[in-house]
């Protein structure tokens, strides 16, 4: 077994906050006791020989699927803004940002 | 006169085109029985009676005319469609708290080809949040029962799609399959659940949860239906670079009650222990049918089995945790009022618009691709995942198709498995192989329990070769007819 | 102690495609919020890309330009972190395999000519951009999608001015290519630079800054002198230099560390699993490559060799791809190259930057071009007709011959006719008659001007000064 990550290592609030999830304390305690079950056992990949083994990213892989530079009309601003949760003059408002 | 919510689309289509029944009489029909029955199942999240009504108004008015094809038999059928898949100026929720408020501004391509054929969107179909789940206790809304027996689950996570069609409340319906989403609840409700070879159906307008796993695929009240539909979604979309451009499955040439001279292998890594012995037997015994009817039954191995849960979950979960950032209260959907800076809006959005499944399964993906882990798990899992395709392909090289159970249990009860994640992860062992692998597979009613709950059996299929498991299926479902009858009780 | 600087650059090119990157929405500048959006580029539920062919192409034919290495396998990424830009809160990206790996730039500055060393070119989609108000923000998604490609240098500048030179090769490649409109002001070119200084005589660099979002030519220049000297600055005083990401104020002169967007920069890579990578076999390469247009540096000497133009000549006429192809193309109809070149590099190149124009907006065609200096060569008509002629066919295009006629400007080669104006010029000017005769020879200039003040640019100057001579001599 490689030991980059023992499964006791997970920092759920660290994970949590890259997640933009906010937790409760008690929140925080569950997911720390079930991920560590979890994490425990997916290890399981990491017992597998995997020497020149190459990774599979889809069920059937082809390549070069190209789409033709073409502009078409897309929504209406109006259409659009209609889900926004909050808009203002044509623009989806969001708390100001500070940068 | 037949009670026409029984039908199934193929009888349907013949009423429909005899003039036997009207597709208005029909969406009555089954809107009657929804608002009787549903309050007990919960299968739909969203009926749409008017709008069902006046589509099926209209496709009466143009066979009136004469204006419908007589060979597509999907024109005025109703059909319940899951809510994850978008249809123009519906909801789409997702079963998700996130998504409230949210109408959809275009069309699923698969809901487009539907419509194209005239087909009836009666409603939008329960299912665990964003398919995060394999019982449909899942949904921010609702618990869909099991219509074989209301104290227990109907599957998941397109639980409300096959609660409908076994309850008769649709003709038909789509769900999608991540890792057994559409055959699990199929085997649980006693119905016919097909899920596509990766890239036989558009992806495009099916909100995503691991895009390299998501299929849509039809659940229906037999292989035919199944058949029927998957011709109508299937194709290359150019929306969907996923997508390949290839001939539908031949309906015809898959539609033969015929299992003479074809190989079927029984893979032994899927006969695990604790598996429901009653679960066991109904399988063996639908392998010993299709042998007495002429099928040659092989024992295969598929020696990679026990790390596609790993695997499966380390992928599944690390593409989950990006397709779902975009659910932050910015463009649409649900928004939290504790949104005093931008930091607040994202937590406290995501907070309350998730339900615990969702953020377990965030955090978990978030985790395998934070700094240092990615090799660790999501490429070790991608590794896994070329072994298990592997496996497959050697066992087809020798087999035309697989025969499996679909879960090691039927339908449990509901809130048996609530406390225990990962418990509730390993009861996917046996369908999420197939969806690493891309394959094709398909669960079709096999027995049932002392219980009276149905017992699903899992046909596996080369990829992109559907009229094998769509082959095998439809004759099983003869030899098992045949069979029940002989025993003298129906199916 | 002296110290060195070390430079890199990340400039983001916007490339000039109808479509975005992943959408079919159109690219378009300065309309109306919100406009030109779809459910793909506002990462709606359900929505995936699909790959803009030209923004690929247009990479990879960058990337032959500076030399770099083509993957024949390629692939794209999801870089992950939150931001209100960031329609699906992940950018679509290129992680490990990108486009194209290596490769140079040549440079020339006051310190001479060298080449810059390029690490990478890869493709990417635009953020959106967001807007501040005094109680809140707000996001308009147009440009969200808009195919970015970025070229990253290694730390391979060692000042300002040939960062600056740097970006004047890129931008004159980046043009000859035709992949960007490289519009400062509509934000075609942004820049990321990082710098870092170390004592001379040391190998080891320094830790460096990163200054985000130069969005001017002139602001990299300005940025990166001001943070030479903060951190020479910093190290004389024993102070160390911490790694940061800084903002350069343009009122104040002066870099400002910003809040950092993401504390760890745990961008949490993993390969876009919506998209199928680029393959690209040689084959297709090589066609691009059939395609690609002559460097400027090739072109220059081939100016020097093919037409015979001055090594100056012919390095103005192929910086820009426009001037040096009309050049060409007037060359065509004309081999009298150095008079072509004379006028391209006078009158045009002088039109272009008082009006802001480009060679392609003008009316003028290369043919009217070459038949006005045919003109000129035939003693046809006066030079100073000629820029009246030029004028029209640059403001409105035409036939210079028919202007000519039109405007009455044929020159007037008619002895007679020009005795008048001679005659005229001598009697009223009896100051300049009598310099003339005291041996001081310019004096005919002025005599010449005021006949060609006369016949309002129309006569002979050589013929006029033959009788202004004559006439002279004659009394």
């Amino acid at each position: 077994m490689m030991d980059v990550a023992g499964e006791k290592n997970i920092d759920v609030a660290y994970v949590a906050h890259l997640a933009r999830l906010r937790l409760s304390e008690e929140e925080t305690a569950v997911f720390q006791k079930q991920l560590e079950g979890i994490v425990g056992y997916v290890n399981k990949v990491r017992e597998i020989d995997t020497t020149g083994v190459e990774p599979t990213a889809h069920g059937r892989s082809v390549q070069n699927v190209f789409r033709e530079d073409m502009a078409r009309e897309g929504l209406t601003t109006e259409e659009v803004l209609r889900n926004a949760p909050a808009q203002r003059d044509g623009l989806f408002v969001v708390p100001k940002i500070v940068e | 006169m037949t009670d026409i919510n029984t039908l199934t689309v193929s009888r349907a289509a013949r009423m429909l085109q005899g003039g036997e029944c009207s597709s208005e009489e029909l969406v009555s029909s089954l809107v009657r029985l929804i608002q009787e029955r549903d309050g007990q199942i919960g299968a739909y999240l969203h009926l749409d009676e008017a709008g069902a009504l006046e589509q099926a108004r209209a496709i009466d008015r143009a066979r009136a005319k004469g204006n419908v094809d007589p060979s597509n038999l999907l024109a005025g059928v109703p059909i319940a469609v899951k809510d994850i898949l978008n249809v123009k100026g519906q909801p789409c929720t997702c079963a998700s708290r996130i998504l409230r408020g949210y109408v959809s501004p275009y069309d699923a391509t698969d809901v487009a080809r539907l419509r194209e054929c005239g087909v009836v969107l009666l409603g939008r179909t329960n299912m665990d949040e964003f398919g995060m789940g394999s019982s449909t206790e899942n949904s921010a809304f609702q618990v869909t029962h099991n219509p074989h027996s209301l104290d227990r689950v109907s599957g998941g996570s397109s639980g409300g799609s096959a609660a409908a069609v076994a309850a008769d409340m649709a003709i038909a319906a789509l769900g999608s399959d991540t890792g057994g989403s559409i055959r699990q609840p199929a085997s649980f409700c006693g119905c016919v659940g097909m899920k596509p070879s990766y890239g036989r159906v558009s992806r495009f307008g099916l909100t995503a949860f691991a895009s390299s796993l998501d299929q849509v695929g039809p659940i229906t009240k037999n292989v035919e239906d199944a058949a029927l539909l998957l011709e109508a979604i299937s194709g290359r979309d150019e929306m969907d670079s996923t997508s390949l451009d290839l001939e539908p499955p031949c309906r015809e040439g898959a539609l033969r009650r015929d299992l003479k001279g074809i190989r079927l292998g029984l893979p032994k890594e899927y006969f695990v222990k604790g598996m429901n012995p009653e679960v066991e037997a109904a399988v063996k015994s639908a392998a010993s049918l299709c042998s007495a009817a002429g099928a040659e039954i092989v024992e295969v191995s598929l020696p990679h089995t026990e790390y596609a849960i790993a695997a499966y979950y380390i992928i599944a979960t690390a593409e989950a945790s990006a397709n779902l950032a975009r659910f932050d209260g910015v463009r649409y959907g649900f928004r939290s009022d504790r949104a005093e800076d931008v930091l607040d809006m994202y937590e406290n959005t995501r907070a309350e618009g998730f339900g615990p499944e969702v953020k377990r399964r965030i955090i978990l993906g978030t985790y395998v691709l934070s700094s240092g882990y990615y090799e660790a798990y999501y490429l070790a899992a991608q590794k896994a995942r070329t072994l298990i395709r592997s496996d497959f392909e050697k066992a087809f090289k020798e087999c035309y198709a697989l025969l499996a159970p679909v879960a090691p249990t039927a339908a449990y009860k509901i809130g048996e498995k609530c406390d225990d994640p990962l418990e509730m992860y390993l009861g996917d062992a046996l369908t999420v192989p197939a969806s690493l692998a891309g394959i094709c597979g398909m669960s079709i009613p096999c027995g049932q329990t002392t219980d009276d709950l149905p017992i699903g059996l899992q046909i596996l299929g080369p990829a992109f070769r559907e009229e094998n498991i769509l082959r095998v299926g439809y004759a099983f479902e003869e030899v098992l007819e045949r069979a029940g009858k002989s025993e003298g009780r129906g199916v | 102690m002296k110290y060195i600087a070390s430079i890199g650059l990340e400039v983001h090119v916007q490339l000039k495609t109808d479509s975005k990157m992943f959408c079919s929405c159109r690219t378009s500048f300065g309309d109306k919020p919100n406009a030109n959006i779809c459910p793909v580029c506002l990462g709606y539920p359900g929505t995936m890309p699909t790959m803009n062919e030209k923004a690929i192409c247009y990479t990879v034919m960058t990337g032959l330009m500076t030399g770099s290495s083509i993957s024949n396998y390629s692939k794209f990424d999801r870089k992950s972190y939150f931001y209100p830009d960031m329609p699906k809160n992940y950018q679509i990206s290129q992680y490990d395999m990108p486009l194209c790996v290596g490769g140079s730039v040549e440079i020339e500055s006051d310190a001479g000519a060298r080449s810059v060393a390029l690490c990478r070119i890869h493709l990417e989609e635009d953020v959106a951009k967001n807007l501040h108000f005094a109680n809140h923000s707000g996001v308009d998604f147009n440009r969200a999608g808009t195919p970015l490609m970025e070229v990253v240098t290694e730390p391979d500048m060692v000042s300002p001015d040939e960062a600056l030179a740097f970006l004047l090769a890129l931008k004159q490649i980046l043009q000859y290519v035709g992949a960007s409109d490289c519009n400062l002001e509509e934000g075609n070119l942004r820049c990321d630079v990082n710098c870092s200084v170390r004592p001379e005589g040391t190998e080891t660099l320094g830790t460096k800054s990163e200054i985000k979002n130069l969005n001017t030519f002139k602001g990299v220049h300005d940025a990166l002198a001001y943070e030479i000297v903060r951190q020479v600055e910093a190290l004389q005083n024993g102070e160390r230099i911490v790694q940061d990401t800084r903002r350069w104020d343009v009122d104040a002169g002066a870099t400002f560390q910003m809040r950092s967007k993401e504390a760890a920069h745990d961008y949490r890579y993993f390969p876009e699993p919506d998209l199928m990578p680029v393959v690209l076999l040689q084959e297709q390469i090589d066609t691009w490559k059939k395609g690609l247009p002559e460097l400027p540096g090739a072109r220059r000497k081939r100016f020097v060799a093919q037409y015979g133009l001055p090594e100056y000549d012919a390095r103005v006429l192929a910086g820009d791809r426009e001037v040096a192809d009309l050049f060409e193309q007037a060359a065509s109809f004309n081999t009298d190259y150095k008079s072509v070149s004379n006028w391209i590099m006078t009158e045009l190149l002088r039109h272009l930057s008082e009006t802001g124009k480009t060679v392609a907006s003008l009316p003028l065609t290369p043919k009217a071009l070459a038949d006005l200096v045919a003109l000129v060569g035939g003693g046809k008509v006066t030079s100073t007709s000629a820029k009246e002629i030029l004028g029209e066919l640059m403001a409105h295009g035409g036939d210079p011959a028919t202007i000519m006629q039109a405007r009455g400007l044929v020159q007037v080669n008619d002895s007679d006719e020009l005795s008048m104006f001679v005659n005229e010029a001598v009697a009223d000017n009896p100051k300049s008659v009598e310099d003339y005769r005291k041996g001081k020879k310019a004096a005919i200039q002025f005599l010449v001007g005021q006949v060609m003040k006369q016949s309002r640019g129309k006569a002979n100057p050589q013929i006029v000064a033959q009788l202004v001579r004559e006439r002279i001599d004659a009394h």
